[in-house]
């Protein structure tokens, strides 16, 4: 017996309320990053706050949409839905436009989309799909490695559109993966992997070995001491080993002059305030300046003077933490940490365990673009240009953020329906 | 199976709160802990525009305006701004070339794209006005106020002095300088700097990444204004200052006026002179190489401070006070003149034909060098043949209150102190003991190791038109408004000599122009009381000499006047005096050949 469910019926108010805060705050500092006195009205259309007031308005309608589809539908058509966005994924590398590099646009009239935003919703949906299959082996390799592909197909596509960031993103689904069974090792592996490298650049590769080497005994006479397991660290370790020297090669070898130089700046070898460091120190001294309380709304000079590149869009943490000091930035960090833990609080409680995986997909796909954005402001990753979810100037990535997490929402709301 | 798992949801949990927490500690460093970033986000957005004030101007003793700012206009521009525009007439505006016009771009460019450099520098008010109704054509380039001095009488250059760029050193050692800044450089522009300049203001900017203007920072809250300088009362008389320029054509020397009973100075010639307006603005820097490489005329050399002369006979007034206060002399006092006074080897110190012998008036009236000669031995051997060493230090001491041997202390830079030898001068050159009143002697008629200055020559008149005390001259006698002088320029400066000593020379003084050696510089009612002065000197011809004051009674007017290689005082130095004392007084010259004359004899290039 099904029961018919209004829109609104049923459906996580606390989700809603943090989604609609983060698109209001963002909106208001998308003004105080363009802020012009010679035009101030914040509705004026010609300007990013008045487009971004009609996307805003776009994605309610674009929520309320999500919201009135039977939760049904996305179940049933994943893989159609997956398999159009890998079709307008692979559109875009011949008839996109070049916009900053990076040929990632695709134009309908006037509108300028992003297809590698939705690509996370269409992927988030599979990925749900394929992982809920009931009569999937997840002890076995295979299928973690089918579920891989249909994470990296996507991803190469975006990454020939020459953007990088986007194509990153996907590393999210890598805790999806383990939430949900994954052999831990591989987490551990991708969180080491860069300290590793990092460390590589940075320490005498001498002194690392010594470290690893010891902490490998260690591990050894600790554990169960069986052949396997010594055979096992051994090879660990000598894969660490080829790892440090291999990137040590890489870095100081391959890479281009300039890249390295960017590596450098980052791991702080170098400092280069005036090139490649430029964004990170502009964004670390509006950040900075804006101390305690901030310098009120409307106030920052080194946004709305330009200092900060793309103050608007992937770097409009850098407003927040001038005009709002660290107050402000401080709400806001704890608002995302607020959404992220409610929205896994919610996917948890879920019957369906495509509800539940698909959950996990937004919540992971969020918190990564909250940590790479956030942590590139901070100048404690290097610059990958991603939009902040809700915030950031631009209607692709508000509406794909809009869709993915209302489509959650949905089936949510939906939970006692759904199995 | 999936329950192995659920413990999962913790790591994950953790790591996206660990990540927050990251977030925050770091934020708590850069927003709350390092202070640095405050500083640099102000120097990215804040500039500091300095606001010049208006300089002071100066005005004339009847209020007549010797120094104002004319308006001109620097061309700025920002390459970076500069659209296509008609280049052509913007060449024709500014009477370039087109080949200087892209030289210039380019240089500009070179400098930066987006701060403004200048184009064309100080366009004055005519060619502005014909540019301003067409800079809205020309993108990227605006106009910019700056002020020149302008000197409308083109006179009283020395005494007023030019102003320049505050070079390193001045930078250096006083903070309110910055480079660019404008400061007085002699004359009254230096020593009235601080008056003149006013205060500058600041203002604060904002630009954003591109160095465009965004608007006052906090309103304006922080900004200081400026303050316009002081206007400045000049002591001097325009009229007698351009006469006396006038008569010293083509002639080197200095002409020295004085209001004795305030001290003020009414001229301050010093020839040959140059035209103020030579240092002004574009043309400064060419021109004053042209005035520093004459050798010759030495234009910038202010004589009536910085020239030292042997006085000659003009310094015999001061040896006849002297010689009363010491006792040695009365007003009857006669010595008889054989034509010379005899050195005692061999040598003789000159007189020239006159009556004798002469009391005191008369010696005056007729310049008696034997008079003077006996005079000044009575003088230093006043104590006896053995103690001329205390005698000449108080002879010396009583010359020294009249303001010779030292810096007068007027509100000019750079005065000369001349020279009164000392004993120990005498000591060190004869030996102890190794001097006596004839080994001295031509003090006694202003010549030998004695050098004063014009200005002390017409400070001595003013001190013996006063009748035993002088008031420090200056040239300023009011600062913001017209009558305002300190304290220092009201105090009288008696000297050592009693004033009842002063009637009879000045009546001595008066019997020179009247039926003396200068009955050329007679004018008919008004008493000229002075004394000539041929001052023999190793640089060729004598100097001519001459100081005077009038009228006798309520002096009004003190003056020295010295051409320099002229011959005898009388000759052109007490003509010119009698000139100008006739227009200070009267206001206008009764006899114009004398002025004439005066002012055709060319002593330069003879």
């Amino acid at each position: 017996m099904r029961r018919e469910y209004g829109i609104f019926q049923h459906i996580d108010w606390v989700i809603i309320a943090l989604y609609l805060l983060l698109v209001f705050f963002g909106w208001l500092n998308i003004y105080a990053a363009v802020y012009d006195e010679s035009q101030p009205s914040i509705f004026a259309v010609g300007m990013r706050y008045g487009k971004q007031l009609i996307w805003i308005g776009a994605a309610i309608v674009l929520a309320i949409i999500t919201l009135s589809i039977d939760p049904k539908f996305f179940t049933q058509f994943a893989w159609l839905i997956y398999a159009g966005g890998i079709l307008v994924l692979v559109l875009v590398i011949f008839i996109g436009r070049d916009i900053s590099g990076a040929r990632s646009w695709l134009h309908i009239g006037s509108i300028a989309i992003q297809p590698a935003e939705f690509a996370k919703v269409t992927t988030a949906l599979v990925v749900a799909k394929y992982l809920s299959k009931p009569d999937l082996n997840l002890k076995s390799g295979t299928s973690w490695i089918k579920a891989g592909l249909l994470v990296i197909l996507p991803a190469l596509l975006i990454l020939l559109q020459h953007d990088t960031g986007s194509a990153l993103v996907f590393l999210a689904f890598i805790l999806v993966f383990y939430r949900f069974g994954m052999n831990r090792y591989i987490l551990v592996a991708i969180i080491a992997l860069p300290v590793l490298g990092i460390l590589a650049l940075l320490v005498n590769r001498y002194i690392l070995f010594g470290i690893l080497l010891a902490a490998a005994v260690i591990f050894y006479l600790r554990s169960s001491r069986k052949f396997r397991r010594l055979m096992i660290t051994l090879a660990i370790l000598a894969g660490t080993f080829a790892f440090i020297l291999s990137v040590d090669f890489v870095v100081n070898h391959i890479l281009q002059p300039h890249q390295r130089q960017r590596i450098n700046v980052l791991i702080g070898k170098t400092s280069d305030p005036k090139g490649a460091g430029y964004n990170v120190n502009q964004s670390l001294i509006a950040i900075g300046s804006g101390q305690i309380l901030g310098k009120g709304y409307l106030h920052g000079t080194q946004t709305k003077y330009n200092f900060v590149p793309e103050q608007s869009t992937d770097f409009i943490f850098c407003t927040v933490g001038e005009e709002w000091g660290f107050l402000g930035s401080m709400i806001l960090v704890l608002l995302y940490l607020l959404l992220l833990t409610r929205i896994i609080l919610v996917a948890e409680r879920q019957r369906s365990k495509f509800s539940r995986l698909y959950g996990y997909s937004v919540a992971s796909l969020l918190f990564m673009h909250f940590a790479i954005n956030i942590g590139m402001t901070l100048g404690l990753m290097p610059v990958i240009g991603i939009p902040l979810p809700f915030l950031s100037y631009g209607g692709s990535s508000l509406w794909a953020f809009t869709l993915l997490l209302f489509i959650f929402v949905r089936q949510d709301a939906y939970r006692q329906e759904l199995v | 199976m999936e329950k192995r798992y659920e413990n999962r949801k913790f790591i994950i949990l953790g790591i996206i709160l660990l990540t927050g927490l990251v977030f925050i500690l770091r934020l708590f460093y850069l927003q709350v802990v390092a202070e640095k970033y405050i500083l640099s986000a102000n120097n990215n957005v804040l500039r500091y525009i300095t606001q010049y004030p208006a300089r002071g101007l100066i005005y004339d003793r009847n209020g007549k305006l010797l120094v104002f700012n004319e308006a001109a206009y620097d061309m700025m521009v920002i390459p970076r701004d500069v659209k296509a525009m008609d280049t052509a007439e913007f060449c024709r505006l500014l009477d370039i070339t087109p080949d200087e016009f892209r030289e210039r771009l380019r240089k500009a460019r070179r400098y930066s794209l987006y701060k403004p450099s200048v184009f064309e520098s100080q366009i004055n008010r005519e060619n502005f006005g014909a540019l301003q109704e067409k800079m809205f054509m020309f993108h990227g380039f605006f106009v910019q106020p700056r002020t020149l001095r302008s000197y409308p009488y083109h006179t009283a250059a020395h005494m007023l002095g030019y102003i320049g760029e505050a070079s390193p050193s001045v930078i250096d050692r006083n903070p309110y300088y910055k480079p660019g800044d404008y400061i007085g450089i002699s004359g009254i522009e230096k020593s009235y700097e601080e008056e003149l300049r006013g205060q500058k203001g600041m203002k604060i900017r904002m630009v954003d990444v591109h160095n465009r203007d965004m608007g006052s920072f906090e309103g304006g809250r922080y900004d200081t204004l400026s303050l316009p300088g002081k206007d400045l009362w000049s002591s001097i008389d325009v009229d007698l200052q351009l006469l006396g320029e006038e008569l010293m054509q083509n002639k080197k020397g200095s002409i020295v006026a004085i209001e004795p009973v305030s001290g003020e100075i009414l001229c301050l010639v010093s020839s040959p002179a140059y035209d103020p307006n030579l240092l002004v603005g574009r043309i400064r820097n060419h021109n004053f190489s042209l005035l520093t490489a004459d050798s010759i005329n030495i234009p910038l050399f202010n004589r009536a401070l910085m020239a030292t002369y042997p006085p000659g006979s003009a310094f015999k007034p001061v040896n006849a006070l002297v010689g009363q206060q010491e006792g040695v002399l009365t007003p009857e006092t006669r010595f008889s003149c054989p034509g010379g006074f005899p050195l005692g080897n061999g040598k003789v110190v000159g007189c020239h034909n006159h009556p004798g012998p002469l009391n005191l008036a008369e010696s005056i009236q007729h310049s008696c060098n034997t008079y003077y000669c006996k005079a000044f031995k009575s003088i230093l051997e006043k104590d006896g043949y053995y103690a001329t060493e205390k005698d000449f230090n108080i002879w010396r001491g009583h010359v020294l209150s009249m303001g010779f041997g030292k810096q007068i202390g007027l509100d000019l830079p750079s005065e000369l102190s001349g020279n009164i030898p000392s004993s120990a001068y005498y000591d060190k050159y004869y030996g102890k003991k190794g001097w006596h009143a004839l080994t001295v002697i031509s003090l006694a008629i202003g010549q030998g190791e004695i050098l004063v200055t014009p200005l002390q020559l017409a400070n001595l008149a003013s001190l013996i038109a006063n009748r035993g005390y002088y008031i420090t001259p200056h040239v300023i006698k009011g600062v913001g408004k017209p009558n305002s002088v300190t304290r220092t320029f009201m105090e009288k400066h008696f000297c050592t000599v009693d004033p009842k000593y002063f009637e009879v020379v000045v009546d001595g003084m008066e019997q020179v122009v009247l039926a003396g050696t200068a009955t050329n510089a007679r004018l008919d009612s008004i008493p000229i009381c002075a004394k000539t002065g041929t001052a023999q000197n190793p640089h060729g011809d004598n100097h001519s000499i001459f100081i005077a004051f009038a009228p006798k009674e309520h002096p009004r007017i003190a003056i020295s006047v010295i051409v320099e290689n002229a011959g005898y005082g009388a000759t052109w130095a007490a003509p010119i005096a009698s000139l100008m004392i006739e227009q200070y007084l009267k206001g206008k010259i009764g006899r114009p050949e004398l002025k004439e004359h005066m002012m055709n004899g060319n002593l330069i290039h003879r």
